[in-house]
């Protein structure tokens, strides 16, 4: 017997068709910075659709579908975050790299070379037009090569400089012979001559600019600096 | 005008003027050694006529440099134009002599002449008549063509002011195509510049970025020798440089120990002349222009520097010693004997010995007891001296231009350091520089 549906019926049927299976999550995971030095903090973000438990591993836990946190680790980490769903579950991995600070600087052992050079050496002062060494200029000399004989790894240049009142050209000259005068003085008192090298720059390197004679004494002068 | 003749303050003037009651003596002398001693010829520049608007701009620039280049040369004089006829011939055949030797023009010559301008080239005509002598042809007549740009017409400019200048000088030539080689530091270090003889043109030459020094001109100048701070063994020390115009570079120049100074050339280009240390005191020294076999020419207590070359004779060298205690002048053969000092009549530092083109006159800096650097010319032969500057800063490193006429020196005057240049007398100082601080001029000697 054929039996003959009732139009409304067919909508029935539709209706009573099987649903489909739930969507399986998707989750997504960023760091930013993707590296920190220690002691910095970076960002998390994520976002996820079809899930319903969230959680990310270490230290964070359980969080919501999506949003920021700020992480701070010690050390380098690989975050993971885990969504879970009726349609099954899905991950994603986010790290953060931690820079390893430098190694401490280690504790200073008393005055460094340089610091040294500076309290110890005496620069030699000259009388104007003049390249002989002056009373004043031997004491101090005499204070320089007590250092440079006692610490023999010490190497020096020295400037012989004058002030502004002489032609460049003659002051070129000039310097050259307070230097070499500084040096021959340094060599009587003891000091190696191949410890010690010259230089002139007449007037083109002063230490002071003003045109008056306290400037140009301290401009008049066998200055030295370290060369090695 | 009458260039004016500056304090003459020796000693031994003010004996001669007492005995002779006049200084008209010292003027003929001095005047006949710089070659101004004659009757300047007036010669009048007519606005040269543009043939088209396009050349409007440069016919004002052709017109007013070679204007600026005759007042200059100091052996003419230039009518002021506001005295000209209205009618300026662009041809000869529109030349009318009549109206150019009238008052208030008085004309001797008249140069005058017209530019064609396209986008690819400028075409200028100019000639030099002698107005008093319409009949004659004439003195000059040139057409220059070359690039349209401000560059190239005023080396056209240039160029016709010293045809000019050559013919009506008797022989000693212009100097409207020389440059000057400096030393600036307005950007920064001490580097060498080279500029036109009327300061146009200023550009930067070296870019060592460490203190360039004293450069002087071989005498075909195509080459600059400067002192220079470079590295040598280790050490940066003063050393001897060398620039290329042809190439624009350094030419490699060995190092030697020690303090290398001032470089100067012989009058035949083949040796350089220095000062150096390389063994122990600062000497001059003598070697070829590539610095091969230096050899020693001074044996002295204290250092010698700052060596001139007689460019006339070859035979002397005037340069500086501190031998005697303070920095003083010094003569002696160019193979290093009998080396004798160039007394002044009183103390101080005289410095910066730079002979003239003619061998006779050196001029030099001297700073007296209690005063400032002032630039003198000393007649080698009878030792007589002029003084060209007074009472204006710090005058220093005196050199002549070809011409003999003319000298380039530093000056502090306007307050800061700048090159200027003089007529040999110390008349119309003209300042060449304004940017920054700019040292130690050397004229080109071509």
């Amino acid at each position: 017997m054929v039996r003959c549906w009732p139009w409304w019926d067919i909508h029935g049927i539709l209706q009573s068709t099987p649903a489909p299976a739930p969507a399986r999550p998707t989750v997504t995971l960023q760091a930013s910075p993707a590296s920190v030095n220690k002691g910095e903090s970076s960002t998390l973000s994520w976002n996820s659709t079809d899930a319903t438990q969230l959680s990310i591993e270490p230290e964070v836990g359980a969080v919501t579908a999506q949003g920021t946190t700020k992480v701070t680790p010690s050390d380098s980490t690989t975050y993971t975050i885990t969504a879970s769903g009726p349609g099954g579950s899905a991950s994603a991995t986010a790290t953060v790299a931690v820079n390893a600070p430098p190694p401490p600087p280690p504790a200073p052992a008393g005055p460094t070379d340089d610091e040294l050079f500076l309290r110890e050496v005496r620069d030699a002062y000259f009388d104007y037009d003049k390249a002989d060494i002056r009373p004043d200029a031997r004491t101090a000399l005499s204070k320089t090569a007590d250092f440079l004989k006692s610490n023999p790894k010490f190497k020096v240049t020295i400037e012989g400089h004058c002030d502004e009142r002489g032609s460049t050209e003659y002051n070129l000259g000039l310097g050259d012979r307070r230097a070499s005068a500084v040096k021959q003085y340094l060599v009587s008192l003891g000091v190696p001559a191949d410890r010690l090298s010259t230089v002139s720059f007449g007037k083109e390197k002063p230490f002071c600019m003003e045109s008056t004679e306290a400037c140009w004494q301290q401009n008049r002068r066998g200055h030295f600096v370290r060369a090695n | 005008m009458q260039p004016k003749l500056r304090g003459f303050r020796t000693f031994l003037f003010l004996i001669l003027l007492a005995l002779s009651g006049k200084s008209v003596s010292a003027q003929d002398w001095f005047r006949t050694a710089i070659g101004m001693d004659a009757n300047k010829p007036r010669v009048a520049i007519a606005d040269f006529t543009p043939r088209a608007d396009s050349a409007k701009s440069h016919s004002i620039l052709f017109t007013q440099i070679v204007r600026d280049d005759l007042q200059f040369s100091g052996i003419l004089e230039v009518p002021s134009p506001s005295f000209y006829p209205p009618q300026a011939p662009s041809v000869p055949a529109e030349l009318k002599p009549a109206i150019w030797i009238d008052p208030p023009t008085n004309a001797n010559f008249l140069g005058f002449g017209n530019l064609t301008e396209s986008t690819a080239e400028v075409a200028i005509e100019a000639w030099l008549y002698d107005v008093r002598n319409p009949s004659s042809q004439a003195v000059v007549g040139k057409v220059y063509r070359g690039a349209p740009t401000d560059l190239q017409v005023r080396k056209f400019a240039h160029q016709f002011a010293d045809e000019i200048i050559g013919k009506l000088s008797g022989g000693l030539p212009g100097v409207a195509s020389t440059q000057i080689t400096f030393v600036s530091s307005r950007n920064g270090s001490k580097e060498i510049w080279g500029m036109d003889y009327d300061g146009s043109n200023q550009r930067q030459l070296t870019n060592l970025k460490s203190i360039a020094l004293t450069p002087r001109w071989s005498p075909d100048a195509s080459r600059i020798a400067f002192t220079c701070f470079a590295p040598s063994a280790g050490l940066t020390s003063a050393q001897i440089c060398m620039y290329s115009m042809d190439t624009g570079k350094l030419v490699s120049f060995p190092r030697f120990r020690g303090t290398n100074i001032t470089p100067a050339w012989s009058p035949d280009g083949t040796q350089i002349i220095f000062s150096s240390s390389m063994q122990g005191n600062p000497e001059l020294y003598v070697s070829d222009i590539n610095g091969g076999r230096p050899k020693r020419l001074t044996n002295a207590n204290g250092a010698s520097m700052s060596p001139s070359w007689n460019p006339k004779t070859g035979q002397t060298i005037a340069f500086v010693s501190d031998r005697g205690g303070t920095p003083q002048l010094y003569l002696m053969n160019s193979d290093g004997t009998s080396a004798t000092k160039l007394d002044v009549p009183d103390k101080g530092y005289v410095i910066d010995p730079a002979w003239a083109p003619n061998g006779q006159l050196l001029a030099f800096s001297w700073r007296r007891p209690n005063d400032n650097y002032d630039i003198y010319i000393m007649d080698a032969a009878t030792r007589q001296i002029v003084e060209l500057t007074r009472d204006q800063g710090r005058n220093e490193r005196p050199s002549w231009a070809p011409d003999g006429r003319h000298l380039v020196f530093e000056s502090t005057r306007g307050g800061t350091r700048q090159i200027w240049t003089m007529l040999a007398d110390g008349s119309q100082p003209h300042q060449l520089t304004t940017s920054g601080h700019n040292e130690s001029p050397n004229w080109s000697p071509k």
